[in-house]
Parts: C-alpha cells; structure tokens; sequence
C-alpha cells in the first residue's frame, strides 16, 4: 500500500487497492483513517496551457516527476527524514464507515487522485494534479537526509510559535479577568502558517490580515508589549488603543491591519503590492520588490472580494501571495456546508494563478511553498493562491463556546499540534536539545508576563484622545461658527469639543 | 476688487451662456462682501439644455460656442433682450458696458479675497474657458504631473478617457498603470486604491456614477473613513473619490442617486460638491493635495458648463462655502445643481423684490458654518434648496447644524426644499417633479419673506 496523501478536509481517500471504494463524506470517518497523512501538496498549475506551467519556472513542460520533486523541497522533505506528522499508527486498516459519494467534487477528486498515481504528466490540461506524495515514492530508495532549516532557523520558528500560543493563551485568561472586552479572535494552532509565511519576510514587505490578527502582528514584529496594551484598550498600543483586538496596525513593521469584516483586507493587499508595482514601474525604484501577504479564512473565500481580488492581482501580474487559513469553520459554519467546491486551492487556476495546497499544521510544509510563492512574487510572475490547511484548537473567538465541532475532530488537530511537531523534529534532527527549548519555552513566557505588566501600568486614552487622528488633516472638521477651524479651538483639543 | 456681474442674451438661436458670476480663489479668512446698494439689471437665467450631457458617453465633447447650437432649453425662460450687465468697481463707480458681452466675469467673492485678484479691465481677457469637465480634467492633470505619486483607477478611465470624459488623453500621457483600466469591482477596486492610499500613492478613484460607489460603501465606510482612526493615525489615506451624480435626464432610478446623504454620516471622509468650472478644478486639485479622503461629487448636467477660469495655478479650499449672490432678505443655501435652479428663481425674485443671498455650500461635510452663519444672522431666514431626498439628506443636517448653532437668529423656521422621496422616475414629466423647480423656489421664499 502505498502512501496516500489526501486530507481529511476533503473527506475523499481513494484507496488504491479498491478504487471503486465508495468516498468518504463523512468527516469523522474520515479521521479514522487521517492518521496517514504525511505530505501533502499537490501542486496545481494553472488551468490552461495558455499560462506559464509549472508553477515552478524553472522546470519546463513535460519534465519528469522525479526532477520536479527535487525543485520542490518539500517533496524531498517528505522522502527523507520522517515528516512532522508521521504517525506509527496504520489506522487505514480499521474499518471504515462509507456512505454513498453524494457530490461530484468527490467523484472528480477521485478520477483525479486515479489518474494522477499513473505516470506524471505536467501536460495535461485541466485538472492536472501533482500529488507529490506519488512522487515521493520514487524517491524513497535513494534517501539522504537533508535538514530543510538550520538551527537558528528552527528556534527563530519554534520561538514565533511559542510566542503566538502562549500570546494567545494569556489572551483568553486576561479576557475571563476583565481586563478586555468585546471580541476576542484566538489564533491557537493556525501558529504554522502565520510563522511559516511571515517570518520569510523583510520588514518593507506588508502583511494584511483579518480579526485574527494577534499572531501575525507578533510574527511580522510588532512588540508583544505594543499588543497586549491595545488588547487592553491602553493609549500605548501599538494603535493608541483606539483599534482594539480586530485592527492591530504598524506602519514601522507594514502590518497593515486587521480588519473586522471578512475579505476587507484582501483589496486592501491588493492596493498594496499595486504600490510595491507602481514604485517599480512607474517611480522607477528598481529594487522595490516588496511582497504582500493576504491572510484569510475559508469563509471568506465565498466572498465577492476575494473573487475580485484574485481577477485583479493576476491581471496585473501583482506582487501578492493569498494566503487561505482554511480551518474548516467560519464560526458554526462547515466549509464543507457552505462552499459548492470546498477544494480552495482549485480557484486560483481559475484565475490564472497557481493554486497550492498545503498541510498547514506542519510548518516546515508551509515554509517550503511560502519560499516559492513569495519568490515568485518578488521576481514579479504574479499571485499564487495557497491554501493551508490548518485548525483552531479554541473556538471562533473567546464568545463561542464551540459546541457545535465533533471532539474527535478537535482530537485529532489537537495531536497534531504544529508546536509539538516542530520540537520532535528539532529534538529528533539533534537541532535543538530539549533544554534549549525549554529555555526558550521559559523567555517567551516572561515576554508574555511582561507585555502584561506593561499593558497594565500603561495610562487609558485621556479625553482628548477621542478627535485626534479622526482626520489626517484636522481642518476636515470645517470651519466653526466663529470662522476658526474647529481644530484651532481649545476646547477641541481637550476633547471636549462638540463636533 | 472688483464686481462684476454678467448676464448674456439669448439672440436668434445661439445660447452663449455663463454661470452666475462666481469666486475667484479660496482663502483661508472667510469675510463678508458688504453689497453695493445700485440698481442691478435683471439677471437673465443661466443656462440650460444640459439635457445634451446625458448623451454624453457616445458623442464628443459639447461647446457652448457660438456657432453650435446643440440644444435647446427645456423649458421656457424670461429672458430680457438687451439685457445688460454692469461692473462694478469697489469704490462705487459703476461702468455700464453693454456690448462687450465676453468681458471680465470673474468676481472676487465674499469668502475669499485677494487684493490682487483677476484683472477688473474689461478689455484684458485673462484665464482660459474651458467646460466643466474640461476643468476638471485640468486639474487632474497639473496634479498628476506635480506629483508622481497620484494615480487614477477606475471604470474606462483609461483608453476609453473616462465616461464623461474627465480622464481623456491621460493614459496616453502617463501610461496604463497610472491611469488604471480596472474591471468592474468597485468595491474592490476602491479598496485596492485605499490600501494603495495607505503605502504612499495618491489614487483618485472614479466611480463611473456615483450610485455605483453603494457597491463600494464597505470599503469606502470601514476602511476610507475609519482606518486612519483605528490605526490610532498610522496610515493616511489620502484617497479621493469622485464621480458623477444626481439626477440626470432621464437615466432612471439607478442612475440618478445622490449619494451624499448615505456617505454624510461616515466618519473620518470629506465630502465637497463642485458646480461651477472653476470650483470644479480648484476642488479637484484641492482635494488631491488632501490628506483627507475626500469624496468629490459631480453633477452629471453639469459637465457641460463653460467658464473663464485662471491661468494661474489655484485651489479651492475644501471646507469653505462659496457666497454666490450677496442679499439681504434671505439665505438660500444650496449646492451642485441645484445652485442653477435658485438663480433662475433668483432672477424672478429680484423682479419681484426680494433680495436673496445665494451660497453654495461647496463643503457638504463639514458645513462651513462661518459662511453660513453670517448670512444667517444677517438675514435672519433661511431657504435650503437641494437635490438630495427629503429623508436624512444634506438638508436635513444642514437644518439640524443651523438651529443647534443660530436658532437665536431665526425669524422663521427654516424651509427645507429637497427632491421627493422616490425613486427617480422614468418619465421626463415625473422626473422634473421629483427635483426642485425654480417655481418652487420662488414660492418658497415668499411664503419665508412674510
């Protein structure tokens, strides 16, 4: 039996034993047999010959699978040392429970999963998928472990994730405490993705994100003092505390927000890295090759923004990666209940875009493709859609009470907890010793007490906080019935001002 | 300075028309223009047949020029034959030239002066004319040539030169990328442009009608108006958006919103109305250089309007509201077109014996309430006449601003005359119904001057 790659998101396991095995829609059957999954990425280049294949470019047309493994690490990754999320367990044996296959996308998927385990062919048409996990397979004879990271880089990762759980962690706490208020997004167990992308990143290149902002602003650099106090509504947050939990902003380290309502932010990248190509092409700064991020869920890819945004960013050949957090839930709402084709990563072809699917519980993985797809946007081939695959151990924000997930399911992301996974690799490559990480385990903790304290000594807004930065420009309150600006009067500067 | 005002006559079939004499530049100190008590000639209407621009997207620009007459009025007028106009110089001599109909127009007004303003001979012809979104076009121009960093996204705006022409020959000039042929995603678009606004550009975003902007009210209440707040003053968004809007002729309901009354409450935007060529470009340029997200609102009839605007480089500022007619008996406040119908109305007011002051407000967010209260005190009713619904339009803020801040100076409550609260009707008789007639205006100050 060969290694399947598949995930249980999808709920379709084609086995290849029996491919006339009826697909699994159910998703706590599916876990039953989840245990397996190791990589996968399946690498989709674009619909139509007419657009650049492969994703990578520097791979011609029709090169053969084994070539196209080596240029995609990842996939070398997966044949050598054992992956993150390599279980001992083979629980594809156990029985499974079937029920008739009821949508299309499952039977597509299948013929799919069928016809890409035959021989690779980078040339057909539509629906082409690479699941590198049958590439890997010939790789496997011939395996010599090498390290996808090095030291500094595997604690600079396994730091980020620390801080964003423990973060997130003394968040909540903080919340049932009282000391913040109104809606609170937690990040726990999504730490893989936002560590893996954004620590790719240089300072100049933006990041945008939605109301589950903590982690990225922490990841891009944002002190975690600076978050913590704008968690508590304190005037040294990083925005004044006139933000709060959904709107973390820092211009010094180009996060430009959180945002409330789902898919805002995504036009809002797409404008930025339209200035990142017009500072290239129009301003004439050569070097200017800063890349934007575009974190959001898989709610927010039934939305109209995102559509558009996808339309324009290929158009135009931007310098943006879109990057989905698909955690399976928008609140109580099942990816697979609310979207016709749950595959996200398949609307990026659509567009004209690569659409890469990862495991974004495995940080390694993501790094991997978060390397090419940030790559290829800074040498200016365009957009890349990439879904990760990931989920929240906490529910939607600290209000739900999270009835409505299956246990088992919480159970079996909660095993595969990206934090957990990244120490074993670290600890079993002899990268890091367990003492180094503890350490490390030790100094976030102290950051995290710290930006508490801090937050908690720091002053509340005064008064005449509330009417600066309404405008940029203070004359846009007009001119007062006394034919000074409004701005001018002493009174508006207290804040006391009626405006 | 100089006063000068100026009326045309309308001969055979030749309409060579101008706006009611207006401002010359802004200036930071509003101040009040002490009126010349002489006998003033009846003002002949202003201008008409801007039923043309709603044909606008197919043919070629209009002129007002002599040799063509494209259109006709819609409806009869009074116009005075030999109707003159007189200038009038500060210190009291008035100069009767009747026949030299293009001479001076421009009038330093009320709010702004300037010693020095445009030359009083009538002999010299300084400025150049051009029409309404000509104007507009001009100053879109000198401002993308005086600063790279100013882009225009939006609809056809590009090769096709803009729906009403605003944008034409600017893509060739400064290239695709600068002037962006978007696809049809407002919403998006404009939230591209704010998120471009917020990492150093200055885009101009059209919306190729204002009612299309409702497509992009997300973008424009939570991220334009709101972000620079929320990121506690981090990023500015000096976006500015604009667009034709109001009722046109005959364009239906869709097409004939006015949009003003749902952007009014949103914090943190600008909102300024332009009516006149010369406003229109000192707008223009004044809200590029903003470092406000301001929303510019044209009038779709209005494109068509010919001035004799400065050669000089000029802005108008955004927050100041423009003294139109100085009078004495009542303020009539007003804005965009509707500005056109209350000098009509004007016009039959003054034969018979009122004495209105006309402003446009210009600045519909904030009010410049100086302006306004001046006049208010001075006259002490007020007659607000706008094209917006009679239900949480501009009118209805306006009368809220203006009892919270001058009820002591009232004679009279304030009468409120806005478009009906429906949608715009097909039909030219209806629609003519639903926005406020000269007529009515005239009835309405009137029964306010009992």
């Amino acid at each position: 039996m060969g290694r399947m790659g598949f995930s249980p998101k999808h709920a379709c396991l084609t086995d290849e034993k029996d491919p006339n095995r009826q697909k699994i829609t159910n998703l706590t059957s599916c876990l039953l047999v989840s245990c397996q999954l190791n990589l996968h990425c399946e690498v989709r280049p674009p619909f139509s010959s007419k657009f650049p294949l492969p994703f990578f470019p520097s791979l011609p047309i029709g090169t053969k699978a084994t070539k196209m493994s080596t240029a995609f690490s990842a996939a070398n990754f997966s044949t050598q040392s054992f992956p993150l999320n390599h279980t001992s367990t083979t629980s594809h044996d156990s029985p499974l429970v079937f029920a008739k296959p009821t949508s299309q996308f499952l039977r597509s998927t299948r013929k799919l999963r069928l016809s890409s385990s035959s021989k690779l062919n980078l040339n057909r048409r539509s629906g082409t998928v690479v699941a590198v996990s049958d590439v890997v397979k010939q790789k496997k004879s011939k395996s010599t472990p090498t390290l996808l990271i090095t030291k500094e880089e595997g604690l600079e990762l396994y730091e980020d994730m620390v801080l964003g759980r423990a973060f997130e962690d003394m968040c909540a706490q903080m919340y049932y405490r009282g000391k913040m208020f109104g809606f609170v997004h937690l990040y726990n167990g999504q730490e893989a993705v936002s560590t893996g992308f954004i620590k790719l990143l240089k300072q100049q290149d933006s990041v945008v994100s939605t109301y589950r902002d903590h982690v990225h602003a922490l990841s891009k650099g944002v002190p975690a003092r600076a978050v913590m106090s704008e968690l508590f509504g304190k005037t040294t947050g990083c925005c004044r505390g006139q933000g709060g939990s959904m709107h973390m902003f820092s211009r010094e380290h180009n996060l430009l927000g959180g945002f409330a309502f789902i898919g805002e932010g995504i036009p809002v990248a797409t404008g930025a890295a339209f200035t990142s190509k017009y500072k290239r092409e129009v301003l004439k700064e050569a070097d200017c090759d800063h890349v934007t991020l575009a974190f959001f869920g898989d709610g927010t890819c039934n939305n109209g923004q995102f559509f558009e945004c996808l339309n324009m960013a290929a158009l135009w050949k931007l310098p943006i990666v879109f990057v989905v957090e698909n955690n399976l839930w928008a609140i109580g709402m099942s990816h697979l209940r609310s979207t016709s084709d749950p595959q996200i990563y398949k609307k990026g072809p659509a567009f004209g875009m690569p659409g890469i699917h990862v495991d974004g519980m495995d940080v390694l993985k993501v790094r991997e493709v978060a390397k090419e797809a940030i790559g290829r946007a800074r040498r200016g081939e365009g957009p890349t859609l990439v879904e990760c695959e990931t989920y929240r151990f906490r529910g939607h924000s600290l209000a739900d009470p999270d009835e409505l997930r299956d246990p088992a399911e919480k159970a079996h992301y909660a095993a595969r907890d990206p934090i957990t996974a990244l120490k074993k690799y670290l600890t079993e490559n002899n990268l890091a010793s367990d003492a180094e990480l503890k350490a490390i385990d030790k100094k976030i903790d102290e950051v995290v007490e710290d930006a508490v304290e801090f937050a908690d000594e720091s002053p509340v807004p005064p008064r005449s906080q509330l009417l600066e930065n309404v405008f940029a420009d203070p004359k846009g309150f007009g001119i007062g019935p006394d034919g000074r600006y409004r701005c001018e009067d002493p009174k508006f500067t207290e804040g006391t001002a009626h405006v | 300075m100089v006063l000068v005002l100026r009326n045309y006559k309308l001969r055979n079939s030749r309409l060579v028309p101008s706006p009611f004499p207006t401002t010359l530049t802004g200036c930071s100190k509003p101040q009040i223009l002490r009126p010349f008590s002489f006998q003033l000639s009846p003002m002949a209407a202003i201008f008409q047949g801007v039923g043309a621009a709603a044909a606008l997207p197919s043919s070629p620009s209009y002129s007002f020029d002599s040799n063509k007459s494209v259109f006709s009025p819609r409806r009869s007028f009074s116009v005075r034959k030999g109707a003159s106009f007189a200038v009038v110089r500060s210190d009291g001599t008035v100069n009767l030239n009747p026949k030299d109909r293009r001479a001076q127009l421009l009038i330093s007004n009320a709010v702004a002066t300037k010693a020095d303003s445009a030359a009083a001979s009538s002999s010299s012809k300084p400025g150049h004319e051009l029409l309404l979104f000509e104007a507009l076009l001009e100053g879109l121009e000198e401002e993308m040539e005086r600063d790279p960093h100013v882009c225009v996204m939006g609809e056809d705006v590009g090769h096709y030169g803009g729906s009403y022409k605003v944008t034409k020959g600017l893509a060739k000039k400064f290239g695709d990328l600068r002037v962006l042929d978007t696809p049809i995603a407002e919403n998006s678009f404009t939230g591209m442009g704010i998120g471009a606004a917020m990492t150093g550009l200055r885009p101009v975003v059209e919306g190729m009608n204002m009612g299309f902007l409702l497509l992009a009210f997300n973008q424009i209440s939570n991220n334009c108006g709101m972000l620079h707040y929320t990121s506690g003053g981090q990023f500015t968004i000096p976006i500015v958006i604009r667009g034709p809007g109001g009722v046109g002729r005959q364009l239906g309901a869709e097409h004939s919103q006015r949009l003003e009354s749902y952007f009014q409450s949103i914090p943190g935007i600008q909102m300024v109305a332009c009516s006149t060529p010369y406003n229109a470009k000192g707008l223009m340029k004044a809200a590029i250089r903003s470092e406000n997200p301001v929303i510019l609102f044209e009038h779709v009839l209005l494109y068509n309007l010919k001035e004799r605007i400065p050669d000089e480089d000029y802005i108008c500022n955004l927050e100041e509201a423009e003294m139109v007619r100085p009078g004495e008996h009542v303020t009539i406040l007003t804005y965009s077109r509707m500005r056109y119908h209350v000098m009509q109305a004007a016009k039959t007011l003054v034969n018979k014996g009122y004495d209105p002051e006309v402003i446009d407000i210009r600045s519909l967010k904030p009010f410049d309430l100086f302006t306004i209260g001046n006049s208010v005190k001075k006259t002490h009713r007020v007659l607000i006449v706008e094209e917006c619904m009679r239900t949480g339009g501009i009118g209805a803020s306006l009368t809220a601003a203006i009892t919270e801040n001058f009820n002591d100076y009232l004679d009279a409550p304030i009468m409120c005359l806005s478009s009906q609260d429906v949608p715009t009707p097909y039909a030219g008789t209806l629609e003519e119904v639903t926005v406020v007639q000269p007529a009515q205006i005239v009835t309405a100050v009137e029964q306010l001057c009992q």
